[in-house]
C-alpha cells in the first residue's frame, strides 16, 4: 500500500476530504463575516452562535415536527435570518456610528446570551442527526473511499460561496450594495433605502452561518457550544484572507481547512494550533493579510 | 476631590477590616485577585483604547507557572510568582508584538486568536494536568518569614500586593509615559505624525498590561490553591471585559467595582440557576454596550464632578 509519512494513503486522502468539509464551512462562515463587516464595519461575534442556532433550528425541526433535511436547508437560515433581523433592528443599528468595538462587545453578549438558553434547554451533551437517506453511502474511487455526505457539503458550499460572490460582485443589487459600502449617503441620496440593505444584509450573513449550521448537523455533534471556538478559529481565517475581502474569504477558508487536515496526519497534535500559527506568521509578513488593501 | 479622599479611606478601611467582619477571606482574596486582573486589562483598554480580546492567557499562564513551580518544584511563593509574571511578560511580548501592527478591530481578533493558540498549548501540554489542572498548590511563605496558610494573612498579602498594583498603574497613567498614550488614543495618526514610535509605545504598555494580568493569575492560583483550564480560557477574557466595562474603562476605580459585582454575581448565581449565568453576563453586556457605556464609575463622576478634574 502507497503510504506518504509513513501514513497509509487512504488515511491520509480520508483527513484532506475531512479538512474540506471543515474548510466549507469556513469559508461560508468567514464569507458572511465578511459581507456583514464590509457594509456595517461591525465584527459579528455571535457569527458562531447563528452557526449553532441553525444546526439547532435542523435538529428540533426533525426532532418535533418531522421537517426533514431539505426542507431545514432552507427554512433554518430562514428562520435564524429573521431572528438576526430582530437583533439588528433592535441593537445594532443604534451602534452604527460608535466606535467597532462596541459592535463586537454587543455581539459577544448575545452570543452568551443564545449559548447559554441552549444549555439550559438541552444540556451541554451534543446530539446526533441522522444523514440524510439520499446521501447516505459512499463513492468507491478506486484509490480512496469517499462518503456521499461528504461530497454534497464541499459543492454544496462551494455553489453557495460562488452565488454569494456573483450575486455581489456581478449583479445591480451587488453593485448597489458595494456603492453604500463606499459611501452610505450618497447613495441614500440616490432614493435608495439603504438602511433596508443593511438589515438585509445582515439577514444575508446570518442565514449563510446558520446554513454552514445545517450543513454541519449530520457530521458534528449538535450541542450549544459547538460555535464558541469555531468563531475564533474563523476570525483567524478572516484575518489570514483579509477582512472585507469576499474572494479572500473564501479561499482561505477552504485552504486552511485543507492545511487542518494535512497537518492531522503528520503532526496530530498541532492540528487545533495550525490556523493560529499560519495567522501570526501571515500577519508579521503581511499584515493586511493575504487578500487585504492597505 | 474631597469627596474622593473620603470614597478611598472608607475603602481602606473596609479592605482592612473586612476578614474580622465575617467576610469569608479566600473570597475577598479572589476578589482582589481579579480586580488588580481588572486594572491591568483597564490599562489597556480605558487609557489606550485597545481591546485584548484574550487577557487570560496571560493570567492563566502565569497561574500554571506559579503553580507548577510551587508544587511540582517546590519553588518558593516569590520566587514561583516571579517566574509567572516573567512568562506573563515574555508571552505578552510576543503577543503584542504581533498584535500592535494592527489597530481597533483587527487587534482585539488577533489577540483573541493567539489567546485560544495560548489555551489549546495548555490543555495538551503535560505539566498543566489536562483536563484536571493543577490542584492542591500550596501557598508557602514569604522569604521563610510569614507563612501564607491562614487564609487572612494571604488576603492581607494579596491586598498588600493589590494596593502596590493600583498605585503603580495611577503613576504609569498620569506619567508622561501616560499622557503619549492618551495622545494616542484620541489621535493615532496625529500622534504618529508628531514622532512618537506609537508602536512601541503599544507594545510597552501592552506588556506592562500583561505582567500585571499576570501577577493577579499567580496569585489567584497560590489563593485557590489551584490552577485550571478556566483561568486561561475566552470564557476568562470574556468576564474580565465585562468586570472593566461595568464598572467604567478609563476610570481608577471601575474595574475594582466591576470585578466586585460581577465576581459576587457568578459565586451567587452559579449554585442557583446553573447555565442561566451565561444569560446574565450576556444581558449585562447588552445593556452596558447599548445604554451604559461609560461604566457605574463613569457615570457618578459625570454626575457629581462635572466641571472638576476627574
Amino acid at each position: 500500500m502507497t503510504t506518504v509519512f509513513g501514513v497509509p494513503l487512504p488515511a491520509i486522502l480520508g483527513q484532506l476530504t475531512l479538512g474540506l468539509v471543515n474548510g466549507s464551512f469556513y469559508a461560508l462562515l468567514s464569507l458572511g463575516l465578511a459581507v456583514i463587516f464590509g457594509l456595517l464595519g461591525i465584527v459579528n461575534f455571535a457569527h458562531g452562535a447563528f452557526y449553532m442556532l441553525g444546526a439547532f433550528a435542523a435538529y428540533i425541526g426533525l426532532q418535533t415536527l418531522g421537517i426533514n433535511y431539505w426542507f431545514a436547508l432552507l427554512l433554518a437560515p430562514l428562520m435564524v435570518a429573521l431572528l438576526g433581523i430582530c437583533i439588528e433592528r433592535l441593537f445594532l443599528r443604534h451602534l452604527y456610528r460608535l466606535d467597532p468595538l462596541y459592535g463586537l462587545l454587543l455581539t459577544f453578549g448575545i452570543a452568551l446570551i443564545a449559548e447559554g438558553i441552549m444549555r439550559d434547554q438541552f444540556g451541554a451533551s451534543g446530539k446526533s442527526y441522522p444523514v440524510p437517506p439520499l446521501l447516505r453511502g459512499v463513492f468507491d474511487l478506486g484509490f480512496m473511499v469517499l462518503p456521499i455526505y461528504r461530497a454534497w457539503v464541499v459543492v454544496a458550499s462551494v455553489t453557495v460561496c460562488g452565488m454569494t460572490w456573483f450575486l455581489i460582485e456581478r449583479t445591480r443589487l451587488g453593485a448597489t450594495l458595494r456603492a453604500a459600502t463606499e459611501n452610505a449617503p450618497l447613495v441614500q441620496a440616490f432614493g435608495i433605502n439603504v438602511p433596508l440593505i443593511v438589515m438585509g444584509t445582515y439577514g444575508a450573513g446570518v442565514a449563510l452561518a446558520a446554513l454552514a449550521g445545517v450543513l454541519a448537523a449530520p457530521v458534528v455533534q449538535v450541542s450549544p457550544l459547538m460555535g464558541s471556538s469555531l468563531v475564533i478559529v474563523v476570525f483567524a481565517v478572516v484575518v489570514i484572507g483579509g477582512m472585507g475581502s469576499i474572494i479572500g474569504a473564501i479561499v482561505s477558508g477552504l485552504t486552511l481547512g485543507l492545511i487542518e487536515g494535512f497537518t492531522k496526519v503528520i503532526y496530530p497534535e498541532a492540528s487545533n494550533i495550525v490556523v493560529f500559527v499560519i495567522m501570526a506568521i501571515v500577519l508579521i509578513w503581511r499584515p493586511a493579510g493575504l487578500f487585504g488593501k492597505e | 476631590m474631597r469627596g474622593r479622599v473620603a470614597v478611598y479611606v472608607f475603602l481602606g478601611i473596609a479592605a482592612l477590616a473586612a476578614p474580622m467582619l465575617g467576610v469569608y477571606p479566600v473570597f475577598m482574596a479572589q476578589l482582589l485577585c481579579f480586580a488588580m486582573f481588572a486594572c491591568a486589562f483597564n490599562l489597556l483598554l480605558g487609557y489606550s483604547k485597545m481591546l485584548s480580546f484574550g487577557h487570560a492567557a496571560y493570567f492563566g499562564s502565569s497561574a500554571y507557572i506559579t503553580g507548577w513551580l510551587v508544587s511540582v518544584h517546590s519553588w518558593g511563593t516569590l520566587a514561583g510568582i516571579l517566574a509567572g509574571v516573567a512568562v506573563a511578560m515574555l508571552l505578552g511580548l510576543v503577543i503584542g508584538a504581533i498584535a500592535v501592527r494592527r489597530q481597533g478591530i483587527y487587534f482585539a481578533m488577533i489577540t483573541l486568536a493567539l489567546a485560544q493558540l495560548v489555551f489549546f498549548i495548555c490543555l495538551q501540554a503535560d505539566f498543566t494536568g489536562g483536563e484536571n489542572g493543577l490542584q492542591g498548590i500550596p501557598r508557602g511563605n514569604i522569604l521563610g518569614l510569614i507563612p501564607l496558610d491562614r487564609d487572612a494573612t494571604m488576603y492581607y498579602f494579596v491586598l498588600a500586593v493589590f494596593v502596590a498594583m493600583y498605585l503603580f498603574i495611577r503613576r504609569i497613567v498620569r506619567s508622561p509615559f501616560g499622557h503619549v498614550l492618551e495622545a494616542i488614543r484620541e489621535n493615532e495618526p496625529r500622534a504618529i505624525s508628531l514622532g512618537y514610535k506609537v508602536d512601541r509605545y503599544k507594545l510597552v504598555v501592552f506588556v506592562l498590561s500583561a505582567s500585571i494580568a499576570g501577577l493577579a493569575g499567580s496569585l489567584k492560583a497560590l489563593t485557590l490553591s489551584f490552577a485550571t483550564l478556566s483561568d486561561v480560557s475566552q470564557g476568562t477574557s470574556g468576564d474580565v471585559i465585562l468586570m472593566t466595562l461595568l464598572g467604567g474603562s478609563g476610570t481608577f476605580l471601575g474595574p475594582v467595582v466591576g470585578a466586585g459585582i460581577v465576581l459576587t454575581l457568578q459565586q451567587y448565581l452559579s449554585e442557583r440557576v446553573g447555565a442561566w449565568v451565561s444569560v446574565i453576563i450576556g444581558a449585562i453586556f447588552v445593556v452596558c454596550v447599548m445604554i451604559f457605556r461609560r461604566g457605574i464609575v463613569g457615570e457618578i463622576q459625570r454626575r457629581f464632578m462635572r466641571g472638576r478634574e476627574t
